[in-house]
């Protein structure tokens, strides 16, 4: 029988954090984030999103469509990927910029 | 990777299930390999190699979303795209120039873009023919790009070993080292009248791939659709011994083929087995039916049939694959037989749609044959969500 390291250990991933998300879905097929409730229960308001593309976050662990928002003066990324679940909203948990 | 950073900077390896008797590396990272980690080997003898190596499992959905979403980057930049396998795809950039500057220009933007958007590192090649094309992106890795121009290729290509050649494999190669041909220079300067008595029509194929002759076109977005045969196989769990333990396995790989089937509107009218016993040893039969079917129960019948015939038990069988060919578009008119109960088949073209739908609803398992559950390790098979896709033969 192989002796196998356990691999379980290694999968964590303390830096991705799901998050619930408050979305507004146009007509054109965009999908606009309007807050977020981070790990302390709180809602955050998004103020503004500033840019939207396809990205990788490689501190969070994933890749998907990553949006730049503003939340009061801090600025953040919010990922919406794709998976076995479906799709789900990530966010990193230390928040560049700040 | 990408997604479990504490694996980054540790030798890792995808292996497949010791338990399903899968147990072979299945890729590994650039940290496993210094310590002689390749694919293909068996989960023991690679931890013997590196005591160190984590091995996680597989994740073949992970995998199929990657492969799509980096199809789809090639796609902004040529409609022709030829996939080759999963994570290989052959993109014909000639009429793009233009717009996006030259080759290297390009796969460089791609490989920026591919780690930008997915988070991965991508090897590109660049060249005027497939062959070279594929050598280059083999030359230099994980993230780089190599061209291989009309002007520099015998410095570049020839000195590699014949092996890299795409075309070689272990046979070939054994028999070119009899010849003493070592390199893919040696290939090209070799008289293509020896390399066709050696090889046959393939000899000359491998003169005209080591001296940058290969003309054949990448294929159109689309093109790689026409497919010309729908197969499943696997390495069973435990051995199959006997008849109900292959029907079994057959009935499973027949319904995922005959579902694939009808996904594309396609019917086969030829039917292969392969089988492939405890000894390694394979081989294949195939049979043609009286009509073109996509029913699951008629492929495995014929299956059953042909290992009737052709196999007599003197040694269990580790895998087994079946696979439709010669095949047509569903709706193609044939002779009915006078002999066939026209409306019984008719039923069971509704039925297998039925079960068609109520798995896409409900997932794979919603609805089964009882007799799968006569023995769950065999029966338990999804063999058409758990398809892997190889790379094709290159003709």
């Amino acid at each position: 029988m192989v002796n196998i390291i356990d691999y379980k250990p290694y999968m964590d991933n303390d830096c991705k954090l799901y998050v619930d998300v408050n979305e507004n879905r146009l007509k054109d097929g965009r999908i606009v984030p309007l807050s977020f409730v981070w790990e302390d229960g709180c809602r955050y308001k998004i103020d503004k999103v500033l840019d939207a593309r396809p990205a990788a976050s490689l501190k969070a662990g994933g890749a998907g469509l990553r949006y730049t928002v503003r939340v009061g003066s801090r600025e953040a990324y919010l990922f919406l990927e794709e998976d076995k679940i479906g799709a789900r909203w990530f966010m990193e948990k230390a928040i560049p910029n700040s | 990777m990408l997604h479990h950073p504490k694996l980054r900077g540790r030798p890792v390896a995808v292996g497949g299930s010791v338990e399903e008797r899968h147990g072979i590396i299945l890729a590994r990272n650039y940290e496993a390999r210094p310590y002689g980690v390749k694919v293909g080997q068996a989960l023991w003898e690679a931890r013997q190699k590196c005591p160190d190596l984590i091995i996680v499992p597989p994740d073949y959905d992970k995998y199929l979303r990657f492969s799509r979403m980096f199809r789809s980057i090639l796609h902004d930049y040529s409609p022709q795209v030829e996939p080759f396998g999963l994570d290989e795809s052959w993109v014909d950039v000639t009429g793009s120039l233009n717009l996006f500057g030259n080759g290297k220009a390009i796969a460089d933007e791609i490989r920026e873009r591919v780690k930008f958007e997915l988070g991965i590192t991508v090897s590109v090649g660049v060249s005027y023919n497939k062959i070279f094309a594929k050598l280059g992106s083999d030359i230099k890795k994980p993230d780089a790009t190599t061209v291989i121009a009309e002007d520099n290729f015998r410095e570049v290509i020839w000195p590699l070993p014949a092996a890299e050649l795409l075309g070689v494999g272990r046979a070939t190669q054994v028999k070119l080292s009899k010849y003493r041909i070592k390199t893919i220079g040696d290939i090209a300067t070799c008289d293509v009248a020896l390399l066709k008595r050696w090889f046959g029509k393939w000899g000359i194929f491998l003169h005209t791939f080591a001296n940058g002759l290969d003309e054949s076109p990448v294929a159109e977005a689309g093109e790689e659709n026409v497919v010309k045969s729908v197969g499943n196989s696997t390495t069973c769990p435990r051995d199959l011994e006997n008849d109900m333990d292959a029907h079994i396995v057959f009935q499973n790989l027949a319904e995922s083929v005959a579902e694939r089937m009808r996904d594309l509107g396609l019917q086969a009218r030829t039917v292969e087995i392969s089988l492939r016993n405890n000894e390694l040893f394979r081989f294949t039969r195939q049979t043609t039916l009286p009509r073109p079917t996509h029913i699951s129960g008629e492929l495995c019948s014929a299956a059953m049939r042909l290992l009737r015939e052709n196999h007599k038990w003197e040694k269990p069988l580790r895998s087994i694959g079946i696979r439709g060919t010669n095949l047509v578009p569903i709706g193609s008119t044939w002779q009915l037989s006078i002999f066939e109960d026209e409306a019984k088949r008719e039923r069971a073209e509704k039925l297998e749609y039925a079960i068609d739908d109520i798995r896409r609803r409900f997932g794979h398992f919603a609805i089964e044959r009882a007799f799968m559950r006569s023995d769950p390790k065999l029966g338990k098979l999804n063999a058409k969500d758990e398809n892997v896709i190889h790379p094709i033969g290159y003709l």
